[in-house]
């Protein structure tokens, strides 16, 4: 019996197939998708999935894996990783060579990196600058956001540029770093306007930059300057109200909106309450979010503390890791991200006697995947099927690979993962595959991971030893307008209309001209000393009357009253009144 | 119950006062009267604070213990019931007293500024229900020189007193709109209420003491902006009134001024604008110094809540439409933008550790994320109006443009209908705390200013004349609210908040003679026809309210009596308000103590140091490459220079203080004479 799943004819790019000849069934499996799971065998030809089902018939000399009844599952989608940020001149100890490496031994088969070009920089030629370097090196598929530094006019051509024939779907902008990356609510609207017409998504670094630039003030001022001062001037509210004012923002603008590392209870809960409200926003944790906290910052060991600095912190709060896998557990946050940007501690250490000059950023791609399957899955707050979905499924979706990406089913690429929930393994820096001295989960038991990794159809990974091939990754290209975000937005879209009245022709007050143009407020021109012009409203007091409630209210005038009516025509005022 | 008391007091003398109530062992007898929740005679004097510091001249103030004490032991002989004299017994010794030294002192007479004939300053009050914001009580009320003077049940009182009979009706401390604007000079114009008219509507209201906004123009200097208020008021205004200060641009010199207005000048509130871009709007940056140097100088920080740089784009997006009548007002600011400022306003000031006054909560939303802060601590304190208390922005879509016009205020209405409910019922369970009216009337022709373009209608309802009638009818006759709390969101903490009370906002001895006799079964229908503002039109038009004021009393004088006005221009006095109000400051003070931040003693950290081009402004931190990303990486000079991973084996996970034990075979760099710190401490 030959038990399809799904269907999908495909026809997308397809870089050049590195692995045509790799035909390979993997048997006895458990197929588990973020809908369902089922019991089927599945074989691949080509990089894709072909057949889907039991009792397959499949080509002669085909390598079979043996499942053994454990879980085979789409291969991890990280949506957050920075493998290439330039901080002060240095960059990253992991690139995309040894990045890519680490998440393939997670079980991550696609990344999606943030391209940042600093301000001033031309968004293409940064993009095409990624782009280079990723194909040159990346072991897996791998796609692109791009971080929009500054906004202004000229970024818009780009974006265009880069949303139509460059396959970009998501941009990242900044609520903090104020005067370097940090956006005012304008720029934010604008911005927002624009790329909603373009219908990308819209990733937003949420915290507030004009108060942690204070703050940070304050603290240095105070002496501290070690490790430490950094979640001290960026306490978790900080970064609650610009989550808060980015959801209103995309409210506003009809936009969705991407909460990129939701690092705390408080803004994991801003988010959960305005998706009650109806808002589109997405929530992302990351690894360190969900499997450490930010006690650490206090520890005696500088180069430790440092090590656990990114933006936004760490949460003091310890009960923060249970929480956010509880909400994503249910599904008020969507997916997991790495925020994997690996800085030596010697890089660190630019920041040894001010912590605002220590490179942000935390590991994780790695970890990711068992860090969810440890503390949600094998906790009983998550079952194997949301699993999925917040590692691979809702991030393709999120950023239209799905069903390419983040499925397993007859047409997909054949990105798998046989997964092993009863892997114990104890994380250290050591045996890591990325190039850190440290790591921030160090000594950490973790239950579950991947026994074979699966990219383009080739075993990349197998029972600990990694066999991968620098450059095979692919850039995936992107599509505008995912139906995941997009389709609430699109019914949204109705046009307000005026009230249709007729034009008022009561007496108007005469207004000195103003030399510029104000807001509505109060202002006093003259000085208040200065002659007061006689009270009007004896002129007009009788004039007409509002009297009456009701929206259209219908009340006779009052006989006795005087009406102003203008030469030439009834007064429209008291006919509609 | 006198025995009680008795043994209370016994009690207190032997045992600290913290454990003299709850520590007496001794049999206490069963309350023969009324039960637990009868009136208990005599408690209300327990709660009349030392007024030595408020009363002028009145030396037989006694301190609340040693009046208990004595009327404790002296109720012990009489049998006392339920109209109990006890504390009576003792009174008339007290007021003697007082009345002596005013007959004798002319200290009695500086704080009737303007009352020429001080005959007609007494006035007793018989047969009326006090009602405070913490209990209600029937006795009798004295009041001389502007004072109240006795409390009790039979008083003994001097002759040719003006007597008001009660009757029983509620005897209510007089309101306090704590949000107006008369008198407001706007484009050259001014609002059509000015202090007189608008204090009579006040008045007429049952409020006997506002505090008016002074609105500096930005650029100019806040003392004689609060000079200029200040002369205006005085001139005219028939009851009290207090100040608060806008704070409309921000530099040193406002930062003397603020501190100026506070210390010399008896303003102790300070109201900051996060709406009308490129005019009053502040950034956070300068909200966040504001409120610093408020905290600092025990200022309460008010703000206007409402995204100004999102109402900028969606009134260009609504002209852009076509969009030019007064829905757009609405339709540019919906209530989200509010509730988003509100909750930046609450996160800085939580930051800073400022108590926060949000100054027109006009929205549901708004008002959850108020009682949300309040339930996570936060000191903040939120103030509906008159008109998001008792309608709604639907008719934002009138077909009238003057009637649409007229509902012009920022922030707006809200269009939902259910919101006044809502709001008053937050007001009714506490999470709102105050009322103001945020009365700022405009006649129809200069609404008409902005009738070709909505952002040019001058801001501002009316509502201070409806105020009470209006909380009454629709919180206290619905059920939702008590007379008690009645008079804490009308009065008493509207005082508490601007540090005046209990001169103002109770009923009790030596607190200002502002009292209303409130009727609570009359009803009247609200028109412009009959209201006492000058403006021609009343949002509140055609509205039937049950609840009103009797007769209103303020500064001891009857100025409203059976409907008829005897107010007098000129008489009203500025209340100078001092800085840091326990009720806001209380546990500022305490979270001060608390909030000290340490740095972790950690020796200098001396590993390697990656290069790196340093910044060519200082920055805040962030990723910023002056080099090309091209560059060679950096990190293999230093790649294997020490490790901070642990025994890989068995180790549970690590603790701050975690040893990272460095592996065999790695170099470490060592600077030039010393130790490795970073290895010697971990």
């Amino acid at each position: 019996m030959l038990c399809c799943i799904q269907i999908f004819p495909f026809i997308g790019y397809r870089g050049p197939a590195l692995s045509k000849s790799e035909r390979l069934l993997i048997k006895g499996g458990r197929v588990v998708n973020d809908d369902q799971s089922l019991y089927a065998d599945v074989y691949i030809e080509d990089g894709l999935i072909k057949q889907v089902g039991e009792n397959l018939v499949v080509p002669g000399g085909v390598k079979v894996v043996e499942a053994k009844g454990q879980m085979v599952i789409p291969g991890g989608i990280d949506v957050n990783t920075c493998l290439m940020k330039p901080y002060l001149g240095t960059q990253p100890v992991d690139d995309f060579l040894q990045g890519t490496k680490a998440a393939l031994a997670g079980g991550t088969t696609m990344i999606i990196d943030h391209v940042t070009p600093q301000p001033g920089d031309s968004l293409l030629e940064a993009f095409e600058h990624w782009q280079e370097a990723a194909d040159r090196k990346a072991c897996c598929d791998y796609s692109l956001h791009v971080d929009i530094p500054q906004w202004h006019g000229g970024v818009k051509e780009e974006l265009e540029l880069l949303v139509q024939e460059k396959g970009i779907n998501s941009f990242q902008v900044y609520m903090a770093y104020k005067d370097v990356f940090q956006m005012t609510d304008t720029q934010l609207y604008e911005a927002f306007s624009f790329l909603k017409e373009l219908g990308a998504v819209v990733l937003v670094h949420a915290e507030n930059g004009d108060l942690i630039a204070q703050e940070q003030r304050k603290i240095l001022s105070m002496g501290i300057t070690g490790p430490e001062g950094h979640p001290l001037s960026r306490p978790e509210e900080l970064e609650a109200e610009a989550v808060f004012r980015a959801i209103t923002l995309g409210n506003r603008v009809n936009c969705p909106v991407y909460i990129t590392k939701v690092m705390s209870k408080s803004a994991a809960d801003t988010v959960t309450q305005a998706r009650r409200k109806g808002s589109v926003v997405f929530g992302e944790p990351i690894t360190a979010s969900l499997a450490t906290d930010g006690s650490h910052y206090w520890s005696k060991n500088w180069a430790k503390a440092a090590a656990y600095v990114t933006s936004p912190p760490l949460s003091p709060d310890p009960t923060t890791p249970d929480h956010l896998h509880t909400l994503l557990a249910c599904g008020d946050l969507q997916l997991v991200g790495s925020a994997h940007c690996a800085y030596s501690v010697s890089q660190k250490a630019i920041g040894k006697d001010d912590f605002t000059l220590i490179p942000e950023g935390t590991n994780g791609i790695e970890e990711r995947m068992g860090f969810v399957w440890d503390k949600a899955v094998a906790m009983g707050k998550m079952d194997e099927n949301q699993f999925v979905a917040v590692t691979s499924t809702n991030a393709a979706k999120i950023f239209n690979l799905y069903p390419r990406k983040g499925r397993i089913a007859v047409g997909s690429d054949a990105d798998i993962v046989i997964w092993d929930p009863d892997r114990i393994k104890t994380i250290t820096a050591k045996l890591q595959q990325s190039a850190l001295e440290y790591n921030i989960f160090e000594g950490l038991e973790c239950r579950g991971g991947p026994s074979l990794v699966l990219s383009q159809g080739r075993v990349v990974y197998e029972e600990g030893k990694l066999q991968v091939q620098q450059g095979a990754g692919r850039f995936i290209p992107r599509k505008p307008f995912p139906d995941y975000a997009y389709q609430r937005i699109k019914f949204r879209n109705q046009v307000q209309h005026g009230v249709s009245r007729g034009m008022y022709d009561g007496p108007v007050y005469d207004v000195p001209s103003t030399p510029k143009y104000i807001t509505p407020a109060p202002s006093a021109k003259t000085s208040p000393t200065s002659h007061q012009p006689p009270p009007i409203r004896n002129l007009h007091q009788s004039n007409f009357s509002l009297s009456g409630a009701q929206i259209d209210d219908n009340v006779p005038r009052r006989s006795g009253h005087r009406i102003v009516a203008p030469p030439g025509g009834r007064s429209n005022i008291t006919s509609l009144g | 119950m006198a025995e009680r008391r008795g043994n209370w007091d016994k009690a207190e003398d032997d045992l600290p006062v913290y454990l003299a109530r709850p520590g007496t062992a001794d049999q206490v007898p069963r309350q023969k009267h009324g039960g637990l929740f009868c009136s208990v005679e005599g408690a209300y004097e327990s709660k009349t604070i030392d007024f030595d510091a408020l009363s002028v001249g009145q030396r037989g103030s006694r301190t609340p213990r040693t009046t208990k004490r004595d009327t404790g032991l002296e109720a012990r002989s009489p049998a006392s019931d339920c109209k109990s004299s006890s504390p009576r017994l003792e009174r008339p010794a007290a007021s003697r007293d007082s009345a002596r030294v005013e007959i004798r002192a002319a200290a009695g007479k500086e704080v009737l500024q303007n009352l020429p004939d001080e005959k007609s300053d007494r006035l007793l009050i018989k047969g009326g229900r006090i009602v405070n914001d913490d209990q209600s009580f029937c006795a009798d009320i004295y009041m001389e020189d502007g004072l109240i003077k006795q409390i009790g049940d039979n008083l003994i009182v001097p002759g040719g007193v003006k007597t008001i009979e009660a009757n029983g009706k509620m005897v209510i401390p007089g309101g306090i709109d704590i949000h107006t604007h008369f008198q407001m000079p706007y484009r050259g114009t001014t609002t059509v209420d000015d202090f007189t008219q608008g204090s009579k509507a006040a008045l007429a209201g049952g409020t006997t003491m506002i505090v008016d906004h002074v609105i500096p123009e930005p650029g100019s200097s806040l003392i004689e902006a609060y000079d200029q208020w200040r002369q205006w008021a005085d001139e005219k205004a028939c009851c009290d009134y207090s100040l608060h200060v806008d704070v409309t641009h921000w530099n040193d010199s406002v930062k003397q001024e603020v501190n100026t207005l506070i210390k010399d000048k008896g303003v102790n509130s300070f109201q900051v604008y996060m709406a009308y871009k490129d005019y009053y709007q502040m950034s956070n940056s300068e909200l966040y110094e504001i409120f610093t140097f408020l905290a600092e100088n025990g200022g309460i920080a008010q703000v206007h809540a409402e995204n100004g740089e999102i109402i900028a784009e969606e009134q260009a997006r609504m002209l852009q439409m076509g969009i030019t009548g007064p829905e757009g007002h609405v339709l540019s600011r919906p209530e989200e933008l509010e509730a988003e400022a509100v909750f930046r306003a609450i996160t800085i000031a939580s930051q800073t550790n400022c108590p926060l006054y949000v100054t027109r909560v006009m929205s549901k939303s708004a008002a959850d994320i108020i009682s949300q802060a309040r339930k996570k601590g936060n000191v903040v304190f939120g103030e509906p109006i008159t008109a998001s208390l008792g309608t709604d922005g639907t008719h934002y879509w009138s077909k009238n443009w003057a009637k649409a016009a007229s509902f012009v205020t920022s922030p707006p209405l809200s269009p939902d209908p259910t919101t006044p409910d809502y709001l008053n019922t937050l007001l009714a369970s506490g999470d709102l705390n105050v009322t103001g009216s945020a009365h700022c009337t405009f006649s129809v022709a200069q609404k008409a200013i902005g009738k070709d373009d909505f952002t040019q209608i001058p801001e501002g309802v009316n509502g201070v004349e409806e105020r009470m009638a209006l909380i009454w009818d629709k919180a206290v006759t619905s059920g939702k609210m008590d007379e008690n709390m009645f008079v804490a969101v009308t009065s008493t903490n509207a005082a508490k908040i601007l540090n005046l009370y209990p001169r103002k906002g109770r009923i009790a001895v030596g607190s200002d003679a502002d009292l209303v006799i409130w009727d609570s079964d009359s009803v009247h229908t609200i028109t412009a026809k009959t209201h006492n503002s000058a403006a021609e039109y009343n949002v509140f038009e055609g509205m039937e309210l049950r609840g009103a004021p009797l007769v209103v009393i303020c500064q001891g004088k009857i100025v409203l009596e059976d409907g008829t006005m005897h107010a007098t221009s000129g008489v009203g006095r500025f209340i100078p308000c001092s800085p840091f109000p326990d009720f806001a400051y209380k546990r500022v003070k305490a979270r001060k103590q608390l909030a000290v931040l340490r740095a972790v003693p950690r020796g200098m950290y001396d590993g390697p140091v990656s290069e790196f081009s340093p910044m060519s402004r200082g920055g805040t931190p962030s990723a910023s490459a002056r080099t090309s990303p091209t560059k060679q990486p950096v990190r293999n000079l230093h790649q294997s220079g020490f490790s901070l991973a642990g025994n890989p084996a068995p180790r549970g996970p690590p603790t701050p203080d975690d040893i990272p034990i460095r592996p065999a075979g790695r170099r470490i760099v060592v600077p030039p004479g010393g130790r490795s710190n970073i290895t010697s401490l971990s």
